[in-house]
């Protein structure tokens, strides 16, 4: 029913910035989409024009088969939730989320039964008169949710909806969000910075860097094959290692001496091309001297994260940092032989930072 | 340190009531003034304690006059006083909300073209354009109306400056939220603008109704009819006669009425007011 659907659509900016250089794609009825990337990177302003916020140069947005892209944001059966929050602050909660309806010449007995039921799927029902002011961020935020349900739209947007809570709320929120979204059956489009929020929240993730997207795909896929060096850096924390090597013959690179297996390499490249190879730092295993396929590293200092632990050092003379359970590896290590599962041995162009994978 | 302390309070209430003092007395004085019969005053020896006419004094200024022919009762005035500071509070108010409103939320051609002229208003106050107002006004036949006393003072920038000032800081999100709430422009002002503003809305009422009050050199020019003219004038109509005593207890009496209004705007305004100056929280 409610599929959001984006074909070519573009964002010039009237001095000539291009914002969003024709972005494409499609998120089905009930899908979580999730928009992410650096600041500036166009995710705020693709969302902002499906909103309605901001006028769309070229393309087409559609929500359910209807091009919307000449309707006011009102008419678009939409609701967003911002970063702020943007409550009203002279109005009471009750108010707040009232406020649509009776714009929209709701009754008011239908009003006061879905803002009630809003308030008790969040659990707000004890501050319906209050202000705005008077509420803490976690308890805004779900005013701000609420004023979202309660009308009832065929989609909800969010931007940046938790970047303004403390640490543990954000967790506890987003959970919420995501259980909410999966109640509601609602199609959902979020914009965030946070890659951990992307993971977690999406089932079609979008990675988008300077106006253009970088990926889609579910969450698992963007991170198991990265289509590009940005988004093998941007996803996963702590970042992928990138490290510049040379082919040196089919599925296998060479990273100074030594040489790594790479099951996902695209086949016909010619020996000495020039390339970077990423490992994802909790990908790596501690292996033994002399054993196939072990690379030497060696660690300058530890840092403890609790359950685990990162190693940073150097490999083949470049930076690196590896991740292991604690108690894994002894504490005073100084050198560690590692061996990376071929399959996960990520491999881009040294130029374009294009994935050379197999088709 | 306690010692000190209250020496230090001390020395503060000594400060400040002579500060109180320094205010006060000529207010006590006029207070007096007006209660003692023109004998009295004329005499030179006015003593610093009310006299027993204060009933008289002020019922005959406020509504038979001045023993002079021509004057008016004060309560006519002060009625005319009124309706002029009123009408300045509200139609500046009125104005510089929806010229402000217009210049921060639309993008119409010229439009800081349109808020510079305003701003440059600033510089041309009722006294640098008078006699060009004047001949406006007396041209349109306004003379001796209130519109005639009203409308040439509620045309200035300083309601426009201040209200796009604050507008400004009024977040863009909540224009968004009203636009997909499904609020109009002329909604969005009416249920967020204007509650947002009432507290400086309040302060400029209060500025601008001591303003209107306390006008002098327009009423004037402009009030030729005594049945016209406003407090301020009366009180300096009744001291300069040239041809009888000066009734100096009468005059007293409208001045301590001419100085009501403007505190009992300011106390019932007073927490608005404040707020509306000093509010930064949004």
């Amino acid at each position: 029913m409610a599929q959001v659907t984006l074909s070519s659509v573009k964002k010039v900016y009237a001095g000539g910035v291009e914002a969003v250089k024709g972005v494409s794609f499609d998120i089905p009825d009930g899908g979580f989409c999730v928009l992410v990337g650096p600041s500036g990177c166009g995710k705020s302003t693709l969302l902002r024009m499906v909103a309605g916020l901001e006028t769309i140069s070229s393309g087409e947005v559609s929500i359910s088969g209807r091009v919307v892209n000449q309707i006011e944001p009102a008419d678009r059966d939409i609701a967003m939730v911002f970063q702020n929050y943007a409550l009203y602050p002279h109005m009471s909660v009750y108010d707040n989320m009232a406020y649509g309806l009776r714009n929209r010449g709701t009754p008011k007995d239908e009003i006061e039964k879905r803002v009630k039921e809003a308030a008790r799927i969040l659990a707000i029902e004890g501050l319906l008169e209050r202000r705005p002011r008077q509420l803490s961020g976690g308890q805004r935020q779900r005013v701000a949710m609420g004023r979202a349900i309660v009308r009832k739209p065929q989609v909800f947007l969010f931007d940046e909806p938790l970047s303004n809570l403390d640490a543990k709320l954000r967790v506890q929120m987003r959970v919420e969000i995501k259980k909410l979204q999966r109640a509601l059956g609602v199609t959902a489009i979020y914009v965030t910075h946070d890659q951990v929020e992307a993971m977690t929240l999406s089932d079609k993730l979008v990675v988008m860097n300077g106006g253009q997207v970088e990926q889609i795909g579910v969450p698992a896929e963007v991170y198991r094959k990265p289509a590009s060096r940005f988004v093998a850096t941007f996803i996963g924390s702590p970042p992928m290692n990138l490290l510049p090597a040379a082919i040196d013959g089919p599925g296998i690179v060479a990273l100074g001496d030594a040489l790594l297996e790479a099951r996902d390499l695209k086949q016909n490249l010619a020996s000495g091309t020039k390339v970077e190879v990423g490992l994802r730092p909790e990908d790596i295993e501690i292996a033994s001297e002399g054993q196939a396929g072990a690379l030497p590293f060696d660690v300058e200092f530890i840092e403890e994260l609790g359950a685990t632990q990162l190693f940073h050092g150097k490999l083949a003379g470049q930076p690196f940092v590896m991740q292991a359970a604690t108690g894994d590896v002894a504490a005073e290590a100084r050198r560690l032989w590692i061996s990376v599962d071929p399959d996960r041995v990520h491999v881009f162009d040294a130029q374009s930072g294009i994935r050379l994978g197999r088709e | 340190m306690v010692e000190n302390r209250r020496f230090g309070d001390i020395v503060a209430y000594i400060i400040l009531t002579i500060g109180v003092l320094i205010v006060a007395f000529p207010v006590w004085l006029t207070f007096v003034a007006s209660t003692w019969d023109a004998a009295t005053i004329i005499n030179g020896q006015l003593p610093l304690y009310p006299g027993p006419h204060f009933f008289e004094n002020y019922y005959r200024i406020l509504f038979v006059g001045t023993s002079g022919s021509t004057r008016e009762p004060v309560a006519v005035m002060m009625f005319n006083s009124f309706v002029m500071a009123l009408a300045i509070a509200f139609g500046k108010i009125l104005i510089s909300v929806l010229s402000a409103y217009a210049v921060v939320y639309y993008r119409f051609p010229f439009r800081m073209a349109a808020f510079w002229i305003i701003f440059v208003t600033l510089m041309l106050p009722v006294e640098v354009r008078i006699f060009p107002t004047f001949k406006v006004v007396s041209d349109l036949g306004m003379l001796d109306t209130y519109q005639g006393l009203a409308v040439p003072l509620i045309a200035s920038a300083t309601g426009t400056l201040l209200f796009r000032q604050f507008f400004m800081t009024i977040p863009d999100e909540l224009l968004e939220a009203s636009k997909i709430d499904g609020a109009g422009p002329f909604k969005f002002f009416k249920d967020t603008v204007v509650p947002l503003s009432l507290t400086t809305i309040a302060a400029l009422f209060v500025i601008q109704f001591i303003y209107g009050w306390n006008q002098y050199l327009w009423p004037l020019l402009v009030t030729t009819k005594d049945s016209m003219q406003t407090i301020v004038i009366g009180i300096r109509k009744m001291i300069t006669t040239a041809d009888a005593l000066t009734e100096w207890q009468l005059a007293m009496a409208t001045a301590m009425l001419a100085m009501l209004p403007p505190v009992f705007v300011v106390i019932a305004m007073q927490r608005l007011f404040v707020k509306g100056l000093v509010e930064t929280e949004k």
